[in-house]
């Protein structure tokens, strides 16, 4: 029955003794030889500190509650099975530059507002037709990347363009509205575009490729971001984007 | 206190349908919801969503009354057969309104929505979006609240009903968040909370399908409907039973057991491996039980090696990556270890065809509400379908109800004592020390379900399962709250949500050991066919609030159209 440590960064800002950031360790007892980091989690918070907050729902690595920062890098804890990181010591924090709600609770409000502000919808001029709007598989496949984003926060947390610009709208942000865009059916001229096209939007991307790496379902936000640099320039040159 | 015209209770398709429909009208609604509505159970659906569209080749001669007809069948006939012909009715133009909002269906080569065979349907009639349906169709919807600036109150955990005078007037709910308790006063509330199936240590389902809005509805006196019939999916994953999607079968997929042989030839012998859910999980477990799970272990095979790499990258690739991530088998290379999972609450708030409860003022859709559409026996497919239609039709039917009420003023001294009372309730809990772990009593409860309420039921088993369930509900009083901070207590949720649980199991147990028939998913091998006769009704189960014991009352089920008949595949 194997037992491995877990050292959590432990944050609660309105615990008015302890208000600081800090670290507290614990060891975490498992049956059998497969463990998650939110198994994890979930037996810390069972029988060792019920204190403990973190996000959870699906446990299944498609509803993007749990992205935290797990040994160094940015996982999702319900996928990150600590076998696979051959170590006897799993760290575990809040996603960095976020503020902090308590623990690995972070505040996603910005994050969603700036989702919000892309126009993350399709927009159509059209009559709507009695059935669907025909879309070639080629052009489906133009979506297959980006719609598979579940808005962890990875991307946006470990983006250095982010960190020192707070009004940038960040990966995730950017490649929804590029997810809109490049869609056949979306019928946008100059609605969205003035969103993203400008300081805060792709020109503040330096294809620095953090969110790639950071993307827990190894998505490219910077493809979709250059891709709407180039939009940018196809529409005032020729007036179309696709 | 905060009011708006609507408050809809949960924000996974279900929710988010309703509460643009009402929005759409012109009314002021919010969505409060545990997670952020992006985030909901609604995104693990993979397979896909039925409507008779006829895109296939093989599908041309569908139609919406073939649909209804094998939903019926399906249900194994315990199904309200008008509400499943308004089911099928409305499918088609809520599939058309998604694709014109952007849902990225895959696509046949003439640019129309792909669809692919599944369980128990006489023809392709699955519209899907690769394996990740579900998760397609909740970011559309979650695109569409935003775009129509309907209000989400995110990371509410809603805990009771408003009830004046017998007429629901709003939610207290704990705000995870900021802390603390607050009355959401409205004129209508649509609970759309999702499934029970934490109650099962063995299910498929969120971490947050725990049945919050069925009990809560339970305990303001409304009674949940035919929860004796509880989903087992086929293949769940062997160690962490997450979903592997019946479209892996409807691919071309094979079910394997131990000696190598598609077994299913025994038991469905013209379906194969797309018999209806009920039929292919018992059969999976008769293989497991008599010896021919794989070397004798647990569990059998799916197989989707032939298929092949291009067509598995395709159209099933987020299953293939959870069986990389979580089971570490690559479905390219090798066979898939799979067992029957908890899946799937057909019973649940007793509502008509348009999501009202017996409770003015209190709607509810989607897989928390029974309305009923799955009957005895949900076909894949259907559950997606019911979020939108009977999300849209709550919505609508909300919209006119407003419509009704001539003083539209809500009691604040009744909304301010509810918030009271619960505040009562979790000051109680935490001055408790708790001299036995909710967490404990939980996992006791979930393995009891698994081990007396799965797919082979009888009296002896139920009977056990029932005193363990009882022993764990006379211990319930002994839990308290471990941790009483204000700000994201999970301790807090986490075993308030637990007694509520519990009493969604006692509903399920109760209902079970008093049905003494075989029907869908509910059978027994005591009494092991289907009694038409004394049983083709639907069960309702009332909390009493002077017993541990739900209240049972039996309702007729609504015929009409197709001719009872032998479930045959």
């Amino acid at each position: 029955m194997p037992d491995i440590k877990f050292r959590l960064k432990r944050h609660d800002p309105q615990d008015k003794k302890n208000p600081e950031a800090h670290w507290e360790e614990y060891t975490v007892h498992y049956e059998g030889v497969n463990l998650t980091v939110l198994e994890g989690l979930f037996y810390i918070q069972e029988n060792l500190d019920p204190s403990l907050s973190f996000r959870y729902c699906c446990r299944a690595s498609v509803c993007g509650s749990c992205a935290m920062y797990i040994n160094g890098a940015y996982r999702l804890a319900c996928q990150t099975n600590v076998k696979h990181l051959d170590t006897d010591m799993m760290t575990v924090e809040p996603m960095p530059h976020l503020t902090v709600v308590k623990d690995m609770v972070v505040d996603m409000g910005p994050f969603f507002d700036k989702y919000e502000y892309v126009m993350p919808w399709l927009i159509r001029n059209s009559e709507e037709p009695a059935k669907e709007i025909n879309q070639s598989p080629a052009d489906r496949e133009k979506l297959s990347m980006p719609v598979d984003c579940i808005l962890c926060g990875s991307c946006y947390s470990s983006c250095p363009s982010a960190w020192g610009e707070e009004n940038y709208l960040g990966p995730a942000a950017l490649l929804k509205a590029y997810r809109f865009e490049v869609d056949s059916r979306d019928e946008a001229k100059r609605e969205r575009m003035p969103r993203w096209n400008n300081e805060r939007g792709v020109y503040r991307c330096h294809t620095i490729m953090n969110c790639q790496e950071a993307c827990p379902k190894e998505l490219s936000p910077t493809e979709g971001i250059q891709w709407l640099k180039k939009a940018a320039v196809r529409r005032k040159l020729f007036g179309k984007a696709k | 206190m905060i009011h708006h015209d609507v408050i809809v209770v949960g924000g996974g398709l279900a929710g988010l349908r309703a509460a643009i429909e009402a929005k759409r009208a012109g009314l002021d609604v919010a969505i409060l919801s545990q997670v952020h509505p992006g985030r909901s159970h609604s995104g693990q659906a993979q397979g896909g969503i039925n409507a008779a569209l006829g895109n296939h080749p093989d599908g041309r001669d569908d139609g919406t009354e073939k649909h209804a007809f094998d939903t019926v069948k399906g249900g194994d006939f315990l199904v309200d057969q008008d509400c499943a012909i308004q089911m099928a009715a409305d499918a088609p133009r809520v599939i058309y309104e998604m694709d014109h909002w952007g849902c990225p269906f895959s696509r046949f080569e003439d640019g129309t929505i792909a669809q692919r065979p599944f369980g128990g349907a006489g023809f392709p009639r699955c519209c899907y979006g690769a394996d990740k349906t579900g998760h397609y169709l909740l970011h559309c919807l979650v695109e569409q609240a935003y775009k129509l600036q309907v209000k989400m109150y995110v990371e509410q955990y809603v805990t009771s009903l408003i009830v004046n005078d017998g007429v629901c007037q709003g939610v207290v709910s704990y705000d995870m968040i900021r802390g603390g308790f607050e009355a959401f006063t409205a004129n209508a509330v649509v609970i759309a909370t999702g499934g029970a199936g934490r109650t099962y240590s063995n299910t498929t389902n969120s971490l947050i399908s725990t049945g919050s809005g069925m009990f809560m509805a339970y305990y303001a006196g409304v009674p949940v409907k035919d929860m004796e019939f509880v989903q087992f999916h086929p293949t769940g994953l062997y160690t962490t039973q997450i979903l592997m999607t019946e479209g892996a079968r409807g691919e071309g997929g094979y079910l394997i057991n131990g000696e190598g042989k598609r077994f299913m030839e025994k038991y469905a012998p013209k379906f194969m491996e797309l018999a209806p859910r009920d039929i292919t999980a018992r059969s999976i477990q008769i293989e497991i039980n008599e010896g021919r799970g794989i070397n004798g272990q647990g569990y059998v095979f799916l197989d989707l090696r032939h298929l092949g790499a291009e067509k598995i990258l395709l159209k099933l690739p987020g299953i293939r990556d959870l069986a990389i991530h979580f089971e570490g088998v690559d479905p390219i290379e090798e066979p898939i270890p799979v067992v029957p999972s908890q899946h799937y609450w057909m019973g649940g708030i007793d509502t008509n065809v348009d999501g009202a409860t017996v409770m003015p003022g209190l709607y509810a859709a989607g897989e928390c509400a029974c309305v009923s559409v799955h009957g005895a026996n949900r076909l894949g497919g259907n559950s997606l379908l019911e979020t939108i239609v009977f999300g849209r039709r709550a919505g609508a039917e909300v919209v006119r109800y407003l419509d009704t009420i001539a003083d539209k003023r809500t009691n604040l001294r009744i909304a301010d004592a509810a918030t009271r009372l619960m505040e009562q309730k979790v000051q109680d809990l935490g001055n408790k020390k708790g001299t036995e772990s909710a967490y404990a009593l939980r996992a006791e409860m979930t393995v009891a379900m698994k081990d007396h309420f799965f797919l082979f039921r009888d009296e002896p088993t139920m009977r056990a399962g029932l005193d363990k369930l009882y022993s764990i509900k006379e211990r319930v009083k002994n839990i308290g709250l471990r941790w009483t901070g204000s700000v994201f207590n999970v301790d807090m949720i986490r075993t308030m949500e637990f007694e509520g649980m519990l009493d969604m199991a006692l509903t399920v147990a109760e209902g079970a050991i008093v049905r003494q028939e075989s029907r869908g998913a509910h059978f027994r091998t005591d009494f092991n066919t289907r009694d038409d006769a004394n049983w083709l009704r639907h069960t309702l189960a009332y909390y009493d609030p002077n017993s541990p014991k739900p209240r049972l009352d039996y309702k007729p089920v609504t015929l009409g159209t197709f001719e009872l008949q032998e479930r045959k595949y």
